[in-house]
């Protein structure tokens, strides 16, 4: 338990010394070129300090790379007003499923993570707002009991607080190593989420990439506005199982953002750079100050 | 019935095509049946069957999945995957349970949800989604019967009820064992294995707290009026419950509130 206080206060102290820096530092792997870092897509070679400046956007062909929790937090909050909820909270291993304890662990002390989700309170642009943001890192932003739990938790206290709801979604959908309980999380989510937009609150979901299964089956569909970054792999089934189902190829662009757009369950594809100000701008609309 | 089965064997019990379906139990033990058809939005799936009957009299909504009995219907059906417009369905037959103080039931027999081209375009996320938060906030009391198959989302999306119960031999999972295994480890030829390790037996979930109560089968799997008999005793004492209570929506928000509370560590706020 200590150690897990350790990593937190690590993880604490990086945040605000971010918040002095610009951009998001993508600390180099071991064995890794120290000033470039190729894009994964178009293989252009990509300095770090633009990497950091576009905030992990390929200045060449536009893709938008995952970010951790607490990076994507840094890009969001207001200096200095963060203030995580739950940091403690963690899961356990309910089926006794060989080597779950260990890969959590593992991920713990490599990632400073507890879980695949932070949940935390914050000022955009001085408005006040609880922000649940998944990490992919921690075993594909998968939902077990934890991740389920702290979203409801998440929710009922902006619903407590009459704040607003931001949730950033990044999930292979369920955690299987979690069974049966990973699957009643859906119905834990969504329950909260509903009495809380009954409550009069408002919440945004921001999709990213991917964004499948039971999260996308769950609170990432039920946003009062539904926001996606560009090119983020939304959906149920994962398309590979769709392609044995139907013996076909899927065309290029299915279930990617613009996809879901032009289908009619995205309110808006928006890159990362306008974001934040897109945030700023609707939770303003929704605002009680003038 | 013989309580040593393994996990694997109920699988096979769970699919095994002469159990009597979701629709004998509807027909079975309903009268008075109008079926409902349509989401009002795009179509009917044939993989959906709801609509008002009356139970002992009463007049309920009920609602069921179908795997159809012939290759005809089972292909229409997609072997009883439904796609967005069967669960948008089940969800207004639902708020007009509500509109109408009507009790719901459900029958739950899927694979789980159709994972087809057109069906994720026409939001099969969206579809379940919206299905889980209305459900959680539905005024009216709700039985749900797990009685074969429940696959994942799929079967969630129709199982919220204030009481859960689930046939004896019935299984209720977050995936298939097929995909548990081929994605947990990449290996689709354990299986069995992967049955046992799941906990996805109803004596499984009733430990986890997941349903709250086993209906028992009899040894033959067609003897359908045996398993009317005992069904009939089941739905009526938990049907009886739940419409005494005072606020099911509630209740229901609760109950799936404290799925999995037990398996947290920290976090006091
Ligand atoms: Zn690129």
């Amino acid at each position: 338990m200590s150690q897990l206080f350790e990593n937190r206060r690590a993880r604490f102290l990086e945040l605000r010394l971010r918040r002095k820096g610009s951009g998001v530092p993508f600390a180099p792997k071991p064995g890794m070129d120290p000033l470039f870092d190729k894009c994964p897509q178009c293989g252009q070679a990509v300095s770090k300090l633009d990497w950091q400046k576009t905030t992990g956007v390929c200045p060449n062909c536009g893709l938008h790379r995952p970010l951790t929790a607490y990076q994507r937090l840094y890009t969001l909050l207001d200096s200095g007003t963060f203030r995580e909820l739950n940091p403690t909270l963690t899961g356990r291993d309910p089926l006794h499923f060989p080597g779950y304890k260990e890969k959590a662990a593992g991920l713990h002390s490599r990632t400073g993570l507890g879980e695949a989700v932070v949940t935390a309170t914050g000022t955009m642009d001085g408005m006040s707002v609880v922000l649940a943001v998944m990490d992919s890192r921690f075993l594909m932003g998968s939902m077990g009991v934890a991740v389920g739990e702290k979203i409801a938790r998440a929710a009922r206290y902006a619903q407590k607080k009459k704040l607003p709801l931001i949730i950033f979604c990044a999930s292979g959908g369920a955690r299987m190593q979690e069974g049966i309980l990973s699957l009643m999380q859906m119905a834990k989510t969504a329950a909260a989420i509903e009495s809380f937009q009954k409550s009069g609150g408002l919440y945004i979901s921001c999709l990213t990439n991917p964004t499948t299964g039971g999260v996308s089956a769950s609170f990432a569909m039920l946003g009062d506005i539904t926001l996606a970054e560009p090119r983020a792999l939304i959906g149920f089934a994962g398309p590979r199982v769709i392609e044995q189902t139907i013996g076909q190829k899927l065309p290029e662009g299915f279930q990617r953002s613009e996809f879901l757009q032009e289908h009619g369950f995205v309110d808006a594809v928006v890159p990362r750079s306008e974001m934040r100000e897109t945030l700023v701008r609707l939770l303003a609309l929704h605002s009680k100050r003038r | 019935m013989a309580k040593e089965l393994t996990a694997a064997q109920r699988v096979a019990l769970a699919r095994d095509p002469r159990r009597p379906s979701p629709e004998d139990y509807l027909h079975g033990l309903f009268t008075d049946f109008f079926e409902q058809r349509g989401d009002r939005l795009f179509g009917d799936d044939r993989s959906i069957v709801g609509g008002i009957a009356r139970y002992h009299g009463r007049p309920v909504t009920v609602i069921c999945t179908r795997k159809g009995k012939t290759l005809e219907e089972h292909l229409q059906a997609h072997f009883g995957m439904p796609e967005p417009e069967g669960y948008r369905k089940a969800r207004r037959l639902m708020e007009q349970a509500e509109k109408f103080g009507r009790p719901i039931i459900t029958f739950v027999d899927t694979p789980g949800a159709y994972p087809g081209l057109e069906a994720e375009e026409r939001g099969q996320a969206d579809a379940i989604a919206q299905n889980l938060a209305r459900m959680s906030s539905l005024t009216v009391p709700f039985v749900a019967v797990i009685c074969g198959e429940g696959g994942s989302g799929g079967a969630l999306a129709l199982s919220m009820g204030n009481r859960v119960l689930m046939l004896e031999n019935a299984v209720y999972s977050v995936l298939s064992p097929e995909g548990f295994a081929s994605i947990l480890w990449k290996d689709s030829s354990r299986v069995e294995e992967a049955c046992e390790v799941m906990k996805l037996t109803a004596q499984d979930l009733l430990e986890l707290g997941v349903i709250d109560e086993i209906v028992p089968e009899p040894e033959e799997l067609e003897s359908l009026g045996t398993r009317l008999r005992i069904m009939d005793a089941a739905l009526t004492k938990h049907l009886d419950a739940v419409v005494r209570l005072k606020d099911p929506a509630r209740h229901r928000q609760e109950k799936f509130a404290a799925m999995g509370e037990a398996w947290i560590r920290g976090g006091k706020t």
